[in-house]
C-alpha cells in the first residue's frame, strides 16, 4: 500500500513540476549515496525523490523536519511509510542536540540506504546558494565510502515560491553531478565550499 | 462515424498510406546510409517518423470521437504549450497569482466556451477580459520591477498558447450550410495542410536550401524551403478540395493562406527561442523538441483559417 502511494506521489510530483532529470557524469545506480541539493521551495525533496528511478528511490530516504512531519496522523504516516523520511529536529543548537541529529541520520542510513539532504539549512530565495551547514561534512567523515552526489534543482522556486500554496505547473530540471568524497586532510571549511561550488557549477549545464 | 463519412475515411487512409511510405523510406535510408553524420540525420528522421505515428494516432482518435474529445486534446496541448512557453519566460515571484489564474481558470474557461459554442465570449475572453485582469492581479502583488514587460509576456503567452490554439477546435462550432456535422474534416484539412507544409519545407530546405529567410533567427528556414514547401503543400491542399466545403480554387487559396501563416508561426516562435538562447521549447516529442515546436504553425494558422471560413461560409 505505502509503496503504491509512493509511486503515485512520485508520478504526481513529476507531473506538477514537469521535472526532467539530467545525470551528468553520474549514473542513476542503487548505490549508497548522500544526495545534497539546493533548497528553494517546499517541493524540493519530493521532486528530487520523485525523479530517482524506482529501484534507487526505494532505498533513498529524505531527511525532513521533525516539527513539521509529526503534527498530524496523516503527516506521520506519509513521512514514516511513504517517504520513509529520517526525521530530525531542525532547531538543534546545542552540541548534544547536534550529535543526536547526526546519530539519527547515520542510523537511518544503515548499511545500504541513501539520504537526501539540503545542507543550506534555510530555504534560499532561489537566486543564490547559501553557505552550507556542517552536517554534510560530519556525514562525509563518518561514512567515507559513501558517494556524495551534488544536486541542483532548477525552476522549482518558480513552480512553488516560498509562502505560496498552489504550484504553477512549469517545467523544472534536476541536475545530478559527479559523486565526490571528503579528501585526506581536507578542512571542514574547504570541503563545504568545494561541495557548494560543485552544486552551483551544475546550474544550467 | 468513420464508416458514415466516406470522405473522412478517405483522408485517414491517405494519412495512413503516407506514414507507411515514410516509414519504408526511413527503413531503407537506415539500411543504405553509412557515414556517421548521415546516420545521425537518418536516426533523427526516423524518430520524427515514429513521433508522427503517435501524433497522428492521438489526433485521429480525438478527431473521430467527436467534439468533446477534440476540445480536450487541444486543451491539453494548450496546457503543455503554455508551460513550455512560461518556463522559458523569466517570471518573478509577483507573477505567481496571475500564472495560477491563467493556468487553472482562463485556459479551462476558454475551452469551455468552445464546448458551449459561445462565440461572442470565446473571441473576447483573453484579448479583452484577461488583458485587463492579468495586469490588475500583477499590480495587486505589489512588485513594480519590469511590470509592463512581465505583463506583456504573460498576455502574449496566453494569446499564443491558449487563444490562438483554441481556434482549431473552434472550427467545430461553425455552421456551414450543406456541410453540417462534417466540420471534423475542416479541422483535419487545416492540420494536415499546415503540418505537411512544415514537413515539406523541412525536406525542400534540406535538399535545395541555400539562402536563409532570416539568418539571424533560423538558419534552417530557407527561401527555397519556403517556396517549395508552401507550393507543394498548397497543391496537396487543393487536391483535397472534395473533403471541404470549398471550390477547388478556394481550397487553393485556403491552403496557401494556411501554409503561409504556418510559416509565420514557426518563424516568430524561432525568434523567441533565439532570444532566449534555446533550440527547442521542450523535450516531450522525440526528434521534434517540445509541443510548442510542433504546434507553433497551427497557433498562427488556426485563427486565420477560422475567421476566413467563418466570414465567408458560416451562418454563426
Amino acid at each position: 500500500m505505502a509503496s503504491l502511494v509512493a509511486s503515485f506521489l512520485a508520478w504526481l510530483a513529476r507531473l506538477i513540476s514537469g521535472a526532467n532529470a539530467l545525470w551528468l557524469d553520474c549514473q542513476p545506480l542503487p548505490r549508497q549515496r548522500i544526495y545534497f541539493g539546493n533548497h528553494t521551495s517546499h517541493m524540493d525533496f519530493v521532486v528530487l525523490w520523485s525523479v530517482l528511478p524506482d529501484e534507487v528511490r526505494t532505498q533513498t530516504r529524505p531527511v525532513a523536519a521533525e516539527e513539521y512531519w509529526t503534527t498530524s496522523k496523516l503527516r506521520k504516516y506519509v513521512a514514516a511509510e511513504v517517504f520513509r523520511a529520517v526525521l530530525v529536529d531542525r532547531n538543534s543548537s546545542t552540541v548534544e542536540e547536534r550529535r543526536n541529529q547526526m546519530e539519527r541520520m547515520l542510523e537511518g542510513m544503515g548499511q545500504d540506504q541513501s539520504l537526501i539532504i539540503f545542507p543550506e539549512g534555510t530555504r534560499g530565495e532561489g537566486d543564490e546558494v547559501q553557505p552550507f551547514k556542517s552536517g554534510l561534512y560530519h556525514l562525509a567523515k563518518a561514512k567515507p565510502q559513501v558517494e556524495l552526489v551534488p544536486v541542483y534543482l532548477e525552476n522549482l522556486n518558480r513552480v512553488l515560491p516560498k509562502g505560496e500554496y498552489l504550484p504553477v505547473p512549469l517545467l523544472s530540471r534536476v541536475y545530478f553531478g559527479p559523486p565526490m568524497h571528503l579528501q585526506d586532510g581536507e578542512t571542514k571549511e574547504a570541503f563545504l565550499e568545494r561541495a557548494r561550488q560543485a552544486m552551483i557549477g551544475l546550474a544550467g549545464q | 462515424m468513420i464508416l458514415r463519412d466516406q470522405e473522412l475515411f478517405g483522408l485517414y487512409m491517405g494519412i495512413l498510406a503516407l506514414l507507411v511510405v515514410a516509414s519504408i523510406i526511413g527503413f531503407l535510408l537506415e539500411w543504405k546510409v553509412k557515414s556517421p553524420r548521415g546516420r545521425e540525420t537518418v536516426a533523427n528522421i526516423n524518430s520524427r517518423i515514429k513521433a508522427w505515428w503517435v501524433m497522428s494516432g492521438v489526433f485521429a482518435v480525438a478527431n473521430l470521437a467527436g467534439m468533446t474529445s477534440t476540445i480536450l486534446l487541444f486543451g491539453l496541448l494548450s496546457f503543455l504549450a503554455l508551460r513550455e512557453f512560461v518556463t522559458l519566460t523569466p517570471t518573478r515571484r509577483g507573477d505567481h497569482r496571475s500564472l495560477l489564474f491563467t493556468f487553472f481558470f482562463l485556459m479551462p474557461l476558454q475551452y469551455l466556451l468552445v464546448a458551449v459554442k459561445w462565440y461572442g465570449m470565446f473571441s473576447v475572453l483573453l484579448p479583452v477580459y484577461a488583458f485587463l485582469f492579468i495586469p490588475t492581479v500583477n499590480a495587486l502583488q505589489g512588485d513594480p520591477k519590469n511590470f509592463l514587460e512581465r505583463t506583456a509576456k504573460l498576455q502574449w503567452a496566453a494569446m499564443i498558447c491558449v487563444y490562438c490554439l483554441s481556434h482549431a477546435p473552434a472550427l467545430l462550432m461553425l455552421e456551414i450550410p450543406g456541410y453540417q456535422g462534417e466540420n471534423a474534416k475542416l479541422l483535419l484539412f487545416m492540420v494536415l495542410v499546415v503540418q505537411l507544409s512544415d514537413v515539406l519545407q523541412f525536406v525542400w530546405g534540406k535538399t535545395t536550401g541555400r539562402r536563409a529567410v532570416a539568418p539571424n533567427i533560423s538558419p534552417n528556414k530557407t527561401v527555397e524551403g519556403l517556396v517549395g514547401g508552401v507550393a507543394s503543400a498548397t497543391i496537396i491542399g487543393t487536391l483535397l478540395w472534395w473533403a471541404t466545403p470549398f471550390h477547388p480554387f478556394v481550397a487553393w487559396l485556403m491552403a496557401l493562406g494556411i501554409s503561409l501563416a504556418g510559416f509565420a508561426g514557426g518563424l516568430t516562435m524561432s525568434a523567441i527561442k533565439r532570444d532566449r538562447g534555446v533550440k527547442d521549447y521542450g523535450t516531450l516529442i522525440e526528434g521534434h523538441g517540445g509541443i510548442l515546436d510542433r504546434i507553433d504553425s497551427i497557433c498562427f494558422a488556426a485563427p486565420l483559417f477560422f475567421h476566413v471560413v467563418r466570414f465567408f461560409y458560416s451562418t454563426v
